[in-house]
């Protein structure tokens, strides 16, 4: 492994987190899905980087499982589901951008922090990847909780899955099984949020979620 | 292959027999009885592991642990679907849902079957997580099934929630095999269990301490702490009661089980006195607020969910102090917690449907207006309040004495949540059974729901709390052992 390679490889994950700071600012729903594919293309590409990097031919299939389904698959899906639903595109933030990309960048330090605290001496490089996969997952939790909108949940949810999978494939000769497992779960995922979707939309005629809030069945007597 | 491992097959493909047989049945009657039949089947394959289990191996193993829940799991899975025999027939007679529905209900049902099986018989740090999360998404359907308003909103949050969780606990898996891997190389090894426990020693502990804290906060959220317990009280209260008992008595332990696990490799490591605190204090939160919050509840489920949060926090505090008083404690809990709640949810549906209604302030006098029922109620809830004779008395003293042991401090702050959470149960409880009855609309179909399930549970659960059988004794203390 010299040091191209692994230059190579940081910078993947380095774009990935830029990505995950883009999907924090956009406001509209098309843009959120945009940002979103283009992540999962560049995890793909890191996959596959890795696949050569590492001489595990297995990881092409999970590369190949990320270009196909959440780069290409599931946008194109989401996109003819919020056409379909004709929803207001604009996506209503619970917290003010600024704020949020400060919390972002809070994350950040604190998930290298955390990952410089656990130094095992010889692999402190793979340390500094995992903290930006890390990075990644926090920035989408801070995405589902800074955005009420079902959809912007959904892709801060993957987001999450797509720092998952890069952690997963940095770990060197973790079994496949883990990632097409993940991959999968994706697929499944996005059925039953579709399902959901439709039902909110049926029901509240809103992807707003914050209009499930006033039924928290706790009312008196 | 020998006996074991046809008992461990058995019960891996009998939920998917069951599932696909049961797809293909329209006949809501025929397929209801059906489901409780191959409910029976996987119980037996169950009581046939415990007697004769398979040698380990890279993906499957059977422990003392493992089968202290494997045949209980089953055991509850085939009463619940007795138990849901005459509830869904009723849900269907009234219109809840539609009959087209229950092969869905049959499918998911099964699934989750599979997935708790899968989860509890796993050798490998990465198939017990593909199962908890395949047990995640099976139970997500089957909260919502009322379609309701509210049931809508209660998956939702339970998917959100779940889904969350599930992905910290699979970092804190991926963290787990980075400290594995340098000892034991790449590839499988790294992610067998058993494997990983033999060198735990000379794992790193600030590498296992962190995968600890993903682990529990993972896990910890579907098994329900305090603060990650939003999802809980909505999903229960929402789902059909068939789904409540499953998802308390059941899939909160699966949960707790993937935890342990995790505890069991720190066991051998300097980190495991992280391990222990972090337990002790999310259990000790978890008690405490949820003895609070049972005093203001006004919607029966949601007072039996509150109360699992208790019990899960009760369990967090006993595993916490572990040693051979606590983790007895905490392992005798598990087992009589599921057969308890699990039963109260059962009578709770029964009372619900019998009522028409599921507040608290509706369910008045029933000593008076349904004597029988009132009296099963009665001791279910008495149960789970932990009177003697019933088990979780025995858990809870044991674990007294084990929490004054290690500090009396601990010990008066478990005591005072323990007392306000009786003290919650038993005034909501008096209410029910001797308030002044209210006019409720009379029911117009009529309740056939079997009360032999909720009995079998209520006389387990005393028993249980009187002595322990020999067999489930020496399973136990392989657990214990492992526990630390």
């Amino acid at each position: 492994m010299n040091g191209f390679e692994n230059d190579m490889a940081h910078t993947l994950s380095g774009v990935m987190l830029l990505m995950s700071f883009l999907l924090l600012y956009q406001r509209r729903i098309p843009g959120l899905i945009h940002a979103f594919a283009i992540q999962a293309a560049l995890l793909g590409i890191a996959v596959s980087w890795q696949a050569v990097m590492q001489g595990e031919p297995h990881l092409f299939i999970t590369a190949l499982i990320v270009l196909l389904f959440k780069a290409a698959f599931i946008p194109i899906a989401l996109l003819k589901l919020i056409q379909r639903l004709s929803v207001p595109q604009a996506v209503e933030p619970v917290m003010a951008i600024g704020r949020t990309m400060l919390f972002g960048i809070i994350l950040c330090g604190l998930s290298l922090a955390v990952m410089q605290s656990s130094p095992q001496a010889s692999a402190l490089i793979v340390n500094e990847k995992l903290a930006m996969a890390l990075a990644i997952v926090l920035l989408g939790f801070l995405i589902m909780i800074a955005r009420q909108n079902a959809v912007a949940q959904v892709i801060g949810f993957m987001s999450i899955e797509n720092g998952l999978v890069l952690a997963a494939v940095e770990a060197k000769g973790m079994p496949l099984i883990v990632e097409i497992s993940v991959a999968f779960s994706v697929l499944v995922a996005l059925a039953v949020f579709g399902l959901f979707m439709f039902h909110i939309k049926d029901r509240f005629d809103t992807l707003d979620t914050a209009s499930l809030e006033n039924v928290r069945g706790e009312e008196l007597p | 292959m020998n006996i074991g491992m046809i008992n461990l097959v058995l019960l891996l493909s009998l939920p998917i027999v069951a599932g696909l047989f049961l797809a293909a049945i329209h006949k809501p009657g025929i397929a209801l009885k059906l489901h409780a039949g191959f409910a029976f089947t996987e119980f037996l394959a169950a009581l046939g592991l415990a007697f004769s289990r398979p040698e380990p191996t890279r993906l499957f193993m059977v422990d003392g642990f493992t089968l202290c829940l494997v045949p209980l799991t089953a055991f509850i899975l085939f009463t619940t679907a007795w138990f849901s025999h005459g509830y869904l027939a009723h849900d269907i007679d009234t219109g809840k849902i539609q009959a087209r529905h229950l092969r869905l209900w049959h499918v998911l049902f099964q699934s989750m079957a599979l997935s708790m099986y899968a989860a509890l018989v796993s050798n490998n740090i990465g198939v017990m997580w593909v199962a908890v999360e395949m047990a995640t998404l099976a139970t997500v359907i089957l909260v919502g099934f009322y379609r309701t308003h509210a049931a809508l909103e209660a998956a939702w949050k339970y998917f959100l929630l779940g889904s969350v969780g599930i992905a910290l606990a699979l970092f804190g898996t991926i963290l787990l095999y980075f400290a594995a891997e340098p000892l034991l190389g790449q590839g499988m090894n790294a992610m067998t269990w058993s494997r990983i426990r033999e060198v735990s020693s000379q794992m790193d502990p600030r590498l296992l301490r962190l995968a600890f804290v993903f682990l529990l906060v993972g896990y910890g959220t579907k098994i329900g702490f305090f603060p990650l317990h939003a999802w809980l009280p909505d999903a229960h209260a929402e789902a059909p009661s068939p789904m409540s008992a499953a998802l308390s008595g059941l899939l909160l332990n699966i949960a707790f089980f993937a935890l342990l696990r995790g505890k069991m490799v720190l066991a051998g490591n300097v980190a495991a006195g992280m391990a222990s605190s972090l337990l002790i204090l999310f259990g000790l939160v978890s008690l405490i607020i949820a003895a609070l919050m049972l005093l203001r509840r006004h919607d029966l489920k949601r007072l039996l969910a509150w109360s699992s949060i208790e019990h899960m926090g009760i369990m967090g505090v006993a595993f916490g102090i572990g040693g051979p008083l606590g983790s007895f404690a905490g392992l005798l809990h598990m087992i009589v917690h599921s057969l308890v709640k699990s039963g109260l949810f059962f009578a709770a549906g029964q009372t619900i449907q019998t009522l028409g209604t599921q507040k608290i302030s509706k369910i008045r006098g029933l000593s008076a207006s349904h004597p029988r029922l009132a009296i099963l109620f009665g001791l279910a809830f008495l149960a789970a309040a932990g009177l003697p004779p019933f088990g979780l008395f025995t858990s809870e003293i044991t674990l007294l004495v084990a929490a004054t042991g290690k500090s009396a401090w601990l010990g008066l702050a478990l005591a005072a949540g323990l007392l306000i959470a009786f003290a919650a149960i038993i005034l909501k409880l008096s209410g029910m059974l001797f308030g002044e009855p209210v006019e409720n609309p009379p029911p117009t179909h009529p309740v056939a729901i079997s009360s032999v399930p909720l009995a079998l549970h209520l006389a387990i659960a005393a028993i249980l709390g009187l002595f322990v059988p020999g067999m489930l004794w020496g399973f136990m203390r392989d657990a214990i052992a492992m526990l630390g």
